[in-house]
């Protein structure tokens, strides 16, 4: 029997409020030394590395909102009869440059979930694509993402 | 920049302690325990330590690219799963090798390889030739 309900499934096409963010040097710096890039540019914060938009649109939640695993409930997912969430993948396009300064607008949309077996049981799929625009509306990244619930 | 299929990047090399993953998490916002508390991801969770978190392994596949290319050239796509979990203590590898060279369009799997050499992170990057 699956484990995807009509009720669940109808949640495809959801999408989130968008999000505005400012890209700052100092956040871009934090991030290059954290992830051990050599790049002089990156550490010095003159250009954002790719996946720079990672930390810049992960949910900043107040502490009653984390779950007691220290995790956030993403507001744009159902609730699934899974709950032990796994990074599945990432595909992003790069589109256009991100420098300090920029004011960033981000909108998400659960495009897909289905189920697979996996060796110990179910293994429920669930793909969310990111659209960030700049303040000329241009797209700067699409990113798909893939995460797993087991 | 010369470019042809079967063309190896050179490899990085990673071992992440702690403290870089500690401020990795935290300049995202990622409060899981599975990447600071060792007695919960043991316990709880039944990891065998602190996990490294995944998008770090995918941010070095991003790294290992631009590194290679230079000023040469610019990365244009990058697509990537997460096929196994690695632990604070290890050595990965990141590396990769060109697959395909269509004018100016390159194609490369890269890959995060574990101490035993198994590919925890596959990848295919796209980049784009541009001197």
């Amino acid at each position: 029997m699956s484990l995807l309900t009509p009720e669940l499934l109808a949640n495809i096409g959801r999408e989130s409020e968008p999000k505005r963010e400012i890209v700052t040097r100092r956040d871009i710096r934090k991030y290059a030394i954290a992830t051990n890039n050599p790049q002089r540019k990156y550490l010095d914060g003159d250009e954002a590395p790719p996946m720079f938009h990672v930390p810049l649109f992960w949910d900043v939640v107040e502490l009653e909102q984390l779950s007691p695993d220290g995790v956030s409930i993403d507001p744009l997912l159902p609730k699934f009869p899974l709950h032990r969430d796994m990074a599945g993948g990432l595909e992003i396009e790069y589109l256009n440059p991100i420098h300090p300064g920029d004011w960033l607008t981000s909108t998400r949309t659960l495009t897909d979930i289905y189920e697979k077996k996996g060796r110990s049981g179910p293994l429920i799929f669930y793909e969310v694509i990111m659209e960030i625009h700049n303040d000329d509306d241009e797209l700067v990244i699409r990113e798909k993402m893939t995460r797993i619930l087991r | 920049m010369n470019v042809a299929v079967g063309d190896a990047l050179p490899e990085q090399f990673h071992t992440p302690d702690n403290v870089q993953l500690m401020l990795y998490n935290a300049a995202l916002w990622n409060g899981h325990r599975i990447h600071f508390d060792e007695p919960y991801a043991k316990e709880v969770e039944g990891y065998p330590g602190l996990v490294i978190a995944g998008p770090l392994l995918g941010d070095w596949l991003n790294q290992v690219v631009e590194l290679w290319l230079g000023e040469s050239g610019r990365l244009t796509k990058i697509e990537y799963s997460n096929r196994a979990a690695s632990y604070i203590g290890e050595t990965l590898t990141a590396g990769g090798n060109v697959t395909a060279v269509e004018g100016n369009t390159i194609t490369i799997e890269v890959y995060i390889k574990n101490e035993d050499g198994d590919v925890i992170a596959p990848c295919v990057a796209t980049a784009e030739i541009i001197a």
